[in-house]
């Protein structure tokens, strides 16, 4: 495997996280919720896979465990949002709290053991095709499954009765509701949806990425998500490409640590952070073209009248 | 059984007063029944976590410099919540403000004189504020989420200061490890009482609390900040412009923050090293919101949320719980005292079947 390979092979790796949890908020965010938990809820599927794995010795049955505590736990934050109707945005940084310090508590007794990892799985026949096959078809299943989820997203949102269902109830939820649509039942699901896919995505960091548990290994990356879903504009296929030059961004700053340079190490680690800064500040200065894309009951409350 | 909420003609203000108290409550009860599931004595676990520390001198000592860059950042961080300002990057400009008010001490440590103090005091709130006027001005003229800009600098800053302390920062005499010189006596912030280790950064935290309180309640700028907060069409038909406040609440929260940072390190750390806060700028999220967002209500928020901590460290000392158990304390709190927020502006009916919804709504 050639040097270009490996490195498009790590940028893969690197943005699967990021497409898996932004997807999921984005369906969240399309039904008109806010969850700023992606974090917690990606800490939380990291560490309940890594345990569940090294408890049962299968990292697949560890994987289900991580997209179970992730959904599991965005009820808390639906329950308080939606039936409580506390404020989102205060809520989903509780919930981001709540996961970090409750991750760390879990994974205390599994620091520094070794991980493992999900082992590629090659697709027959597609896995043999010269340079494409080693990259896109000898891949980890969750790799798979975010390709799955997106088009399964793209498809839902835009091709299916439910997804305008949905659509409706992020953009006017007084109007869906006058239609007989459940507001809240739908948002209960899309933030379910949300919390499944960030605890994939957390399954990722601790069985793909990096197999072994960290305190706080997910680094930021729910809160990049959180960008990222900003940046596509509410549209699934431009959430990839965007999470696939998030994950170039942080693979070369990995690979320009490697060749020295002389350049700071905490400088290059700071990249991916000011380079969402960057395309938050490029996606978002024309204010008319965010009101059109932004869903327009975001963060919105919502509560029946009877 | 279904959750019904109805809207109450007026706020409740038995409840705004109650809420706060309810959700500790709650928490103490959820902290036992988790101690509980840890297989320790939950009366004996809850009693070392909340009532030890409070029984000596020293150990209230702790709990007063732990509280002040808490109740200072909090104190900041209210104003900007209630402008509607998401500021969530005071953790960051704490850092800044320790940064900035550490030039002084660590870059011209020959100079000595009763000026340094003030002057690193000074430029730590110019630290803060200045790195608090990014997310400012991203949000005022480019219209872009102050949540995430201010967050994603969080990061920055905390490798920053990683960057200074192992590289140009380090202490010339100090074996290599990752920390800067320790400040000279003129630099450090003294302590308030004889009696113990509290500095004046506590003081600088009540007058802080109290000069925003009587800004809140008596002034213009603090009835501009509330309609604004509430709605931003009715602030503008008033005249009051949304991107000044931006700039107001922003600027302010951060100079707090930045204040708080450089008194941490200045009077309880005495130099700068890669790590300077147990996560203040976030744990005052959740002071701000437990004390209702009032300054005084967060003066008592911060004594409780600085209690988790000591509380932490003493749990693990006497009864071997990690101390991480604080982190799960102060989030399990943050979620209940929202959710107790609920009962100000509503009432929450629990129905059983249809029968009894029938019969509620014949009784309207």
């Amino acid at each position: 495997m050639g040097i270009v390979e490996a490195i498009l092979l790590s940028v893969i790796t690197a943005a699967t996280p990021l497409v898996l949890a932004a997807i999921g908020e984005l369906v969240t965010e399309r039904s008109g919720v806010l969850n700023l938990g992606v974090e917690g809820m990606m800490i939380m599927g990291a560490v309940s896979a890594f345990a569940i794995t090294q408890i049962t010795g299968s990292p697949y049955i560890g994987m289900f465990a991580g997209v179970a505590c992730g959904a599991l736990f965005s009820q808390l934050f639906a329950f308080l949002t939606l039936t409580l109707v506390a404020n989102q945005v205060a809520t989903g940084l509780a919930l981001t709290l709540l996961g970090i310090g409750v991750s760390g508590m879990m994974g205390e007794s599994f620091l520094g053991m070794q991980g493992v990892k999900l082992q590629p799985i090659a697709i027959p026949l597609l896995a043999d095709i010269p340079y494409v096959g080693p990259l896109l078809f000898r891949q980890d299943i969750i790799f798979y499954l975010s390709v799955a989820i997106v088009a399964g997203v793209h498809w839902f949102l835009f091709r299916s009765r439910a997804g305008l269902k949905l659509r409706a109830v992020g953009d006017s939820h007084a109007s869906a509701h006058a239609l007989g649509v459940s507001v809240i039942r739908t948002r209960y699901l899309a933030v379910m949806f949300g919390g499944a896919c960030a605890g994939l995505a957390g399954a990722q960091l601790s069985l793909v990425y990096t197999p072994q548990w960290v305190e706080n290994m997910s680094a930021g990356r729910g809160w990049i998500a959180l960008a990222l879903v900003v940046f596509s504009s509410w549209r699934p296929w431009r959430l990839v490409a965007g999470g696939y030059l998030f994950g170039a961004v942080s693979i070369s700053q990995l690979h320009a640590q490697a060749f020295g340079l002389g350049i700071p190490s905490q400088l290059l680690s700071s990249l991916p952070y000011v380079a969402t800064i960057v395309v938050l500040i490029l996606i978002s200065h024309n204010r008319r073209m965010t009101l059109i894309n932004t869903p327009a009951s975001l963060g919105k409350p919502f509560v029946p009248d009877r | 059984m279904r959750i019904e909420l109805e809207k109450r003609a007026k706020v409740s203000t038995l409840f705004s007063i109650l809420s706060p108290f309810i959700a500790f409550l709650l928490t103490i009860v959820f902290g036992g029944i988790m101690f509980a599931l840890l297989g320790k004595n939950p009366v004996m676990a809850l009693y070392s976590f909340f009532v030890e520390p409070l029984s000596e001198v020293w150990s209230l000592h702790e709990l007063a410099i732990k509280a002040a860059p808490l109740i200072l950042i909090a104190v900041g961080l209210s104003v900007c919540f209630r402008s509607n300002n998401w500021n969530i990057g005071a953790e960051g400009q704490f850092i800044m403000g320790a940064i900035a008010g550490s030039i002084l001490p660590v870059v011209f440590y020959d100079w000595q004189s009763p000026l340094v103090l003030p002057l690193m005091m000074l430029m730590g709130m110019l630290g803060g504020a200045l790195f608090a006027a990014i997310p400012a001005f991203l949000k005022a003229h480019m219209n872009t989420n102050e949540i995430l800009t201010s967050l994603m600098l969080v990061y920055v800053a905390q490798l920053f200061l990683d960057w200074l302390v192992r590289g140009p920062w380090r202490n010339p005499g100090g074996m290599n490890f990752p920390e800067t010189r320790t400040f000279a006596v003129d630099a450090i912030l003294p302590e308030m009482i004889a009696s113990g280790r509290t500095h004046w950064g506590f003081a600088f935290a009540i007058i802080a609390a109290v000069l925003v309180w009587f800004m809140m309640r008596y002034t213009l700028k603090g009835f501009e900040i509330s309609v604004l907060g509430q709605s931003e069409r009715a602030g503008r038909f008033a005249g009051f412009s949304s991107r000044r406040m931006i700039w107001f609440s922003m600027l302010l929260s951060g100079a707090f923050a930045g204040l708080a940072g450089i008194s941490e390190v200045s009077g309880a750390i005495q130099q700068l090293r890669p790590v300077i806060s147990p996560g203040y700028g976030f744990t005052a999220i959740i002071v701000a919101f437990l004390g209702r967002l009032n300054p005084l209500g967060i003066v008592a928020a911060g004594l409780v949320l600085a209690l988790t901590y000591l509380g932490g460290e003493a749990a693990q000392l006497s009864i071997g719980v990690s101390e991480k158990v604080t982190r799960v304390f102060q989030g399990l709190l943050l979620f209940f005292v929202l959710s107790c927020d609920t009962l100000i502006h509503y009432r929450i009916k629990l129905i059983f079947d249809r029968l009894t919804a029938t019969t509620s709504e014949g009784s309207r």
